[in-house]
């Protein structure tokens, strides 16, 4: 049961990329390009997918999921070193090609010879990940003595 | 443009609809890099089946649609070079960050987290620039 919402949600995930616009790595870009020709759907969407999750979390107070024994508890409100660095790293990737890991996965179908380079080596970094971070846990003399 | 944009906030209640089932009926955050990641590097090998699924309506719902209406375009560059290094980046900085646009920006800000929306500033910022240096200054783009 747990198995079928999530390709409920993955499907739904999906389709609301692709309806959006967002599978499309120049609208994307578009958005992120403020001294071109600047695209605002990007805010559009981001909007319309935040409005109804914003719902969403305000029903879960005093409640449990139907199929779980509970919420995800928030995280520490810590910005560190490794949320900074790694989505600046994300942001520069997300520039360079105009995917990130949704719509990377929402167009693999359709995305020709690029998309499936772009998804080997975002994999590839996910894999080497795990190292880094933990180096980017230890104390700054650490990392630079 | 404005068809553009009203399919936009159409696709984006789509997405917000998926994460809020994904939310109240299996208590997870819907978090692509996360769900992804966690498959890749072993962390989370006892939700593969879960994952699995979602990543599988993830990709084969999209695919079925495109085809039913003849294809869709995605328009992503040619230069290998540039798709690797996005690439990379992509998955290491959001596994380091531990979120991209679905997890810290749908999920995060939603529930005005301030990781979530100190994220979402950072790669904004981080992707404007970059496309103004590669696309208008240097010309790769």
């Amino acid at each position: 049961m747990r198995a079928f919402i999530s390709f409920i949600a993955g499907g739904l995930f999906g389709l609301g990329l692709l309806i959006s616009g967002m599978t499309d790595t120049t609208k994307v870009q578009g958005w992120l390009d403020i001294f071109g020709a600047w695209d605002p759907t990007l805010a559009f969407v981001m909007g319309g997918a935040i409005l109804p999750m914003a719902l969403a979390w305000l029903f879960t107070k005093g409640r449990k999921p139907v199929l779980a024994a509970s919420f995800p508890t928030p995280p520490k409100p810590e910005i560190g070193r490794k949320l900074v660095i790694g989505s600046t790293m994300f942001g520069m990737g997300w520039g360079l090609s105009g995917l990130c890991p949704g719509p990377a996965v929402a167009s693999l179908s359709f995305g020709g010879a690029g998309g499936l380079i772009f998804m080997a080596a975002m994999l590839v970094g996910m894999v080497l990940a795990p190292p880094i971070r933990r180096r980017l846990d230890q104390p700054t003399a650490a990392v630079y003595g | 443009m404005p068809m553009d944009w009203i399919l936009g906030l159409f696709g984006g209640l789509l997405i917000g609809t998926a994460a809020a089932l994904y939310l109240l009926v299996s208590g997870r955050i819907l978090g692509a890099s996360g769900i992804i990641g966690g498959l890749v590097d072993g962390s989370a090998k006892h939700e593969w089946a879960e994952r699995g699924a979602l990543l599988a309506g993830l990709f084969a719902v999209p695919a079925i649609a495109a085809f039913a209406v003849g294809g869709s375009e995605t328009h992503v560059t040619e230069n290998w070079a540039v798709l690797i290094a996005a690439g990379l980046l992509v998955g290491i900085g959001t596994r380091l960050a531990n979120g991209c646009t679905s997890g810290h920006g749908v999920c995060g800000i939603s529930r005005l987290s301030l990781r979530g929306i100190v994220a979402t500033v950072f790669y904004i910022a981080a992707g404007g620039l970059t496309v103004v240096l590669f696309k208008h200054v240097w010309g790769i783009i």
